[in-house]
């Protein structure tokens, strides 16, 4: 597999020492003359200075032949601009952006970039993992599919506690996947009783996140 | 008609004026205060000070109800951004932006957008006038 990464930041320095140290061919392309210096001593060859929203620069780069392209540098206009070229003059199957305001995530799937990755969003989401009395949390969303992974911890006070899947109202297009109790995962059938301090794993169409929260968690207070 | 204009460059602010002359409501955004020096006196549009790719700046400018979207600042990727915020999130009707890259205003050309590339134009321009104004010299 081969990957050009443009943006020599911190995350692309370490992103493509990671990736090279994973054995994957890599590229990096970054524009500041002194910093590819610095690389060059480092990574030897796979480092080029240029601007990766040049066609010239893409084309050296080798992105006719790219697998991925993952731009990262600091400027969101930048990193789209970058996908959008390597997608539409090179062909590059899948590119990834880094997302600096994370408004823009949602701009840039719309705009036809794969992956965004936004470091606000993840470190939220982080946060959100971490404080243990929420009971609904949203732990990814899966694009093209419009499907959404999220872990619900039952409470005691939860209106489905006791009861077998089968008889949940469950919405449609919603499948609890996995229940998490006492440490062990369970696979659950229509058979499965629901229990207090169960996590479950739920697979969720996006739009139904809301009927499902109200399910397991009561009417909002 | 509502126009709004990112960029208050020579490009941006002449185009302001000029419309703003005619009756059209004119909203400007740029990054720097000292950018809009360039407006004359008594400029009667909306002045907003923010980057052109931010959708509240943009919404503050009245893009929701904007008829015309102009794009002219410095910066290709900035103007590629902003004009295709103002045609996939808002639909803007007509979305016109510069870009000084020609490989880059070919592209976005076959994305769909209006794309004025100066760098081409004004190469046409010069090499037209190369081929009318002087023959190629016959050796005596």
């Amino acid at each position: 597999m081969y990957i050009i990464v443009v943006g020599g930041g911190k995350v692309g320095y370490y992103l493509t020492k990671t990736l090279v140290n994973e054995g994957y061919e890599v590229f990096l392309v970054e524009k500041n003359p002194a910093k590819v210096q610095v690389y060059r001593d480092r990574f030897g060859a796979i480092v080029m200075q240029g601007d990766g929203a040049e066609v010239a620069t893409l084309a050296a780069a080798g992105a006719g032949r790219a697998d991925v392209v993952i731009a990262v540098t600091g400027d969101d206009e930048d990193n789209l601009v970058i996908c959008q070229m390597a997608r539409e003059r090179f062909r590059v199957r899948r590119t990834i952006a880094r997302v600096n305001n994370p408004k823009n995530e949602e701009l840039f799937r719309k705009l036809g970039i794969d992956v965004t990755v936004s470091q606000t969003n993840v470190i939220l989401s982080i946060i959100e993992q971490q404080i243990p009395e929420r009971p609904f949390v949203h732990l990814m969303a899966l694009r093209h599919a419009d499907l959404a992974i999220v872990e619900a911890k039952v409470a005691e006070d939860s209106p489905v506690i006791h009861q077998p899947i089968w008889q949940l109202e469950l919405p449609p297009e919603v499948i609890i996947t996995a229940i998490l109790r006492h440490g062990e995962l369970i696979i659950p059938t229509g058979q499965t009783v629901i229990e207090p301090g169960d996590e479950l794993f739920i697979v969720t169409k996006q739009q139904r996140e809301a009927e499902l929260r109200e399910l397991l968690t009561g009417p909002p207070a | 008609m509502r126009i709004v204009i990112v960029g208050c460059g020579r490009v941006g602010s002449r185009l302001a004026t000029e419309f703003a002359a005619e009756g059209h409501r004119v909203s400007l955004v740029d990054q720097r205060q000292e950018s809009f020096r360039r407006l004359p006196e008594r400029f009667p549009g909306q002045l907003v000070l923010g980057t052109g790719i931010d959708e509240d700046v943009l919404r503050s400018a009245g893009i929701e109800s904007a008829d015309v979207f102009i794009a002219v600042t410095e910066d290709d990727n900035t103007n590629i951004m902003a004009a295709q915020i103002a045609q996939v999130v808002y639909h803007v009707p007509k979305v016109i932006l510069r870009i000084y890259d020609p490989e880059r205003a070919e592209v976005y050309r076959r994305l769909g957008l209006t794309v004025i590339c100066p760098t081409r134009t004004v190469a046409d321009m010069i090499e037209e006038q190369v081929r009318e104004g002087h023959p190629t010299r016959v050796s005596d």
